[in-house]
């Protein structure tokens, strides 16, 4: 897979940001105060660097998720924090931009792509998994409004975002496929209570809660794309930001391992480079080979969003095997930095933690599993 | 069949061990996590209350018991996750130095402190440029009439910011040889010239204050070298294997809290109506994560035992601290996994194992040197 003059543009343009406007120190200030790094994300927006893939009407990049994919890269090799933050800005507007109407992309998306907005989404129930085929949060109809009743959990920017798209339940009984429904919540409507999760694992900077809805009221045409396909746009969604989520996972992968490979080949230990003992160059052989792998099956998968064979099984591939692999190669990374691995100056802790909350997002290798098993397989006889 | 047996009084131990720790340690560890440092006060109650230095001899104000006390120490402060208080590494690491190679005057100015508490005890040997290369160590020791002068800095020191009493490594800058010019030295908190540096931020060990340490022109008293001038490495080699075995304590037991905490939340967390636990996948999971603790335990049991029948097990050892802290890090990954999403907050406990565990693999000697040394005294 080749990329495209543009594309390689792009890349090096978030290179060249990335390197100019991250700061660790900044970086663990606003971790410890869990201050979400709003001006950063301005600046990116202005550059493009949000919603690349949505269309330019919005205040997108009229690009592919390949595009965004490069970014998004980019930016959490050079901080896994950092780039995690500015890329889930937009978590659930990409969703708007594929099933919204008009009016609604432009009173949200042009906000999200000027980075003045974040995006939220909540699908997950507690007890219920990823497969959100059982949903206790309801969405009755009173006259022109939806009355939305519900607990979500593990909201992303919960608390923080300019809007919430509910995954409702619209029909008491549903079976697979019908009744679920998509609505778009304003954070000011009452009835709206927001429970902040507290001190993360990891990415603190970036709000994380459950939120409760208690009779909130919002007009009929808050429904996003059709009634009845909610479960199947929110799988849309998760198919499409799982790339997204693989492609952080390579950036955390590369940037802890650009930081690794800088230190062997300076640090001496009897006498010799790290380098130059087989153990390490073999460990970096490993490293290398793993994020390479990550990277062609999640450019892979991408690419084939991008063509419209938009695949799930693929997917789920891509974001278990970079999530996983992000992991391990963070966790080298610690090792072969020694005693300076284990602290906070030299960062690689750090992204072992983003690296591993990715993992435990979206699903977990269990689930994915399942999916890709379920795809896979097929129906038995 | 249990490998290691305790004797009544060993039980007893335990039991008054437990309590005081639930007392004492445990209610605190949250708080201490973020304060990033265990009041000294705390050492002194384990320290009266008899649970430091179990194997100082009673001449000492200690008990004179054997390894197993240490055994029992490490698994009960596993149980608070409390990685500030580190008694094990006081206990078993940094004062059998003392213990073993201390003057009569050194162990009766200093034992008997480090035995109620109020003495607490750092070991410092890692230097900024000289980790895994431990003869690599530039600090500088020199006799200048009835005093040393100790020049240089130590970095990574466990207890730095606590410490009472350091014993600290350096290097005579007159001997060529690395490995005969070292001398270990015991320097009391407050000795002009000995400043503790800043303490260290770190993934884990938050209560624990891992500090830097700086010497310049810090003059001690030529009584306070520990053991034979140039016998240094002899000392260091020679206390490894306890070191190392002390790790296993902290490890296995470690990966067994984990691994219960996990199997009860897979129990009681369900998953589309189902609890956790009745997934196949999920079952294989803690059966493959419980068999692995088990081959832990039952190893760090047999060397518990060899060691205290004065076996020289380095090898097995080495072997030990390589397996079973990348065991408990291995364990405490996965674990993470099944609890799913809620293994991101802080408020799962396995988060914070997680963070703790890291740095196991680490110090006391990296996973690749203890690989190293098994392969050499193997022979090959
Ligand atoms: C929380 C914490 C507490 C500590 N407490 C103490 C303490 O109380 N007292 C004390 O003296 N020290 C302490 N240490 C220091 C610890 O023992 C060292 O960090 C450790 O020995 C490794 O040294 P280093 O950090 O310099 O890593 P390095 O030696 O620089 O090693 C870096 C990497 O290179 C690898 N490596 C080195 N040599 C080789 C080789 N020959 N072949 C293959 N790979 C190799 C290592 O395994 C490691 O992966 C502590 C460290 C930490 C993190
Ligand atoms: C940091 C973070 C941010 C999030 N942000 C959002 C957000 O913005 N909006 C939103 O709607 N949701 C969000 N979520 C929730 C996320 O979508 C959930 O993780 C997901 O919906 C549920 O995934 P899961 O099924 O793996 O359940 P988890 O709770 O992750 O899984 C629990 C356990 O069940 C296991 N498991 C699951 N299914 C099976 C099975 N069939 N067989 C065996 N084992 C299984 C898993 O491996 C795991 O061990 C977020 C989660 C996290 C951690």
């Amino acid at each position: 897979m080749e990329l495209t003059r543009s594309q390689k543009e792009i890349q090096k343009a978030a290179q060249e940001f990335a390197k100019g406007e991250f700061d660790k120190e900044v970086t663990v200030e606003l971790e410890q105060s869990r201050s979400y790094p709003a001006e950063l994300l301005q600046k990116a927006a202005e550059l493009g660097f949000v919603g690349l893939q949505f269309a330019e009407e919005y205040g997108g990049g009229g690009l592919g998720l390949v595009d965004a994919c490069l970014v998004a890269e980019a930016l959490c090799r050079k901080d896994s924090t950092m780039g995690s933050a500015v890329v889930l800005a937009a978590f659930g507007a990409e969703c708007l931009h594929r099933f919204g109407d008009k009016k609604m992309k432009e009173q949200y998306l042009e906000q999200v792509t000027a980075g003045k907005m974040l995006a939220g989404i909540a699908l997950g129930e507690s007890d219920r998994g990823d497969d959100f085929t059982v949903l206790d949060t309801t969405a009755t109809r009173s006259d022109n409004e939806w009355i939305i009743n519900g607990k979500k959990r593990y909201v992303t920017n919960g608390g923080a975002a300019g809007f919430y798209l509910v995954l409702c339940r619209t029909e008491a009984k549903h079976a697979e496929n019908s009744g679920v429904a998509l609505i778009l919540v304003e954070p000011d409507r009452p009835g709206i209570t927001v429970a902040d999760l507290g001190d993360k694992l990891a990415l603190n900077s970036v709000a994380l809660a459950d939120i409760t809805f208690a009779d909130v009221r919002v007009p009929l045409t808050n429904l996003v794309g059709k009634e009845g396909q909610g479960l199947a746009q929110a799988r849309a969604f998760l198919d499409e930001v799982k790339i997204l989520a693989a492609a952080r996972a390579v950036g955390i992968a590369a940037g802890a391992f650009d930081r690794a490979l800088a230190y062997v080949k300076q640090r001496e230990q009897f006498e010799r480079k790290l380098a130059q003992f087989q153990i390490t160059r073999h460990k970096i052989a490993d490293m290398a080979t793993k994020i390479e792998l990550a990277r062609l099956i999640t450019y892979r998968a991408a690419a084939d969003f991008d063509k419209g064979k938009a695949d799930p099984t693929l997917s789920a591939m891509a974001k278990m095997t970079a999530a996983r692999m992000a992991v391990e190669v963070a966790d080298e990374a610690i090792q072969l930095f020694g005693g300076y691995g284990y602290m906070t100056e030299q960062e690689v802790e750090r992204y072992y933690r983003d690296a591993k909350t990715i993992e435990l997002c979206l699903g977990t290798r269990e689930s994915q599993k399942d999916r890709i098993a379920d795809l896979v397989i097929g129906k038995l006889k | 069949m249990n490998i290691i047996t305790y004797s009544a009084e060993q039980q007893e131990f335990r039991k008054r061990l437990r309590d005081f720790l639930e007392r004492e340690v445990s209610p605190y560890v949250d708080q201490w996590e973020r304060e990033h440092l265990v009041p000294k006060s705390v050492w002194q109650k384990m320290g009266r209350g008899g649970f430091l230095c179990p194997s100082i001899s009673t001449e000492y104000g200690g008990i004179g018991g054997d390894f197993r006390y240490a055994v029992i120490v490490a698994e009960e402060m596993s149980r608070t996750c409390c990685t500030g208080l580190a008694a094990s590494l006081h206990s078993d690491v940094v004062v059998p130095y003392l213990d073993s190679f201390g003057t009569p005057e050194q162990k009766r100015k200093y034992l008997p402190g480090c035995v109620n508490g109020d003495i607490i005890s750092a070991v410092a040997m890692t230097e900024p440029d000289a980790g895994s290369d431990v003869a690599g160590m530039k600090t500088t020791a020199v006799e200048q009439g009835d005093e040393i002068v100790i020049n240089g800095s130590k970095t990574f020191i466990s207890n730095g910011v606590n410490c009472d009493l350091l014993i600290i490594a350096a290097r005579d800058p007159g001997i060529a040889s690395k490995h005969h010019a070292v001398s270990l030295y015991l320097v009391e908190a407050g000795t002009p010239g000995f400043n503790k540096g800043r303490q260290l931020e770190k993934m884990g060990w938050h209560s624990q204050d891992t500090a830097e340490l700086f010497f310049s022109d810090c003059r001690i008293p030529k009584q306070n070298r520990l053991g034979e001038n140039g016998s240094g490495f002899m000392m260091l080699m020679q206390k490894l294997q306890q070191e190392r075995l002390t790790c296993v304590l902290g490890a296995v037991p470690a990966a067994e809290l984990v691994v219960e905490w996990t199997v009860e939340r897979c129990r009681t967390a369900v998953q589309n109506g189902k609890p956790l636990i009745k997934s196949q996948a999920v079952q294989f999971a803690l059966v493959e994560m419980l068999t692995e603790v088990k081959l832990g335990r039952t190893y760090m049991e047999k060397l518990v035992m060899d060691h205290i029948e004065g076996q020289t097990i380095v090898v097995e050892t080495s072997m030990a601290k390589y397996w079973t802290t990348e065991m408990v890090n291995r364990v405490a990954d996965r674990a993470l996994e099944l609890v799913g999403e809620y293994g991101t907050l802080e408020d799962c406990p396995i988060v914070r194992a997680k963070r703790d565990v890291r740095v196991m693999s680490i110090f006391a000697g990296t996973n690749e040197i203890m690989k190293g040394i098994a392969a050499k005294f193997m022979g090959m």
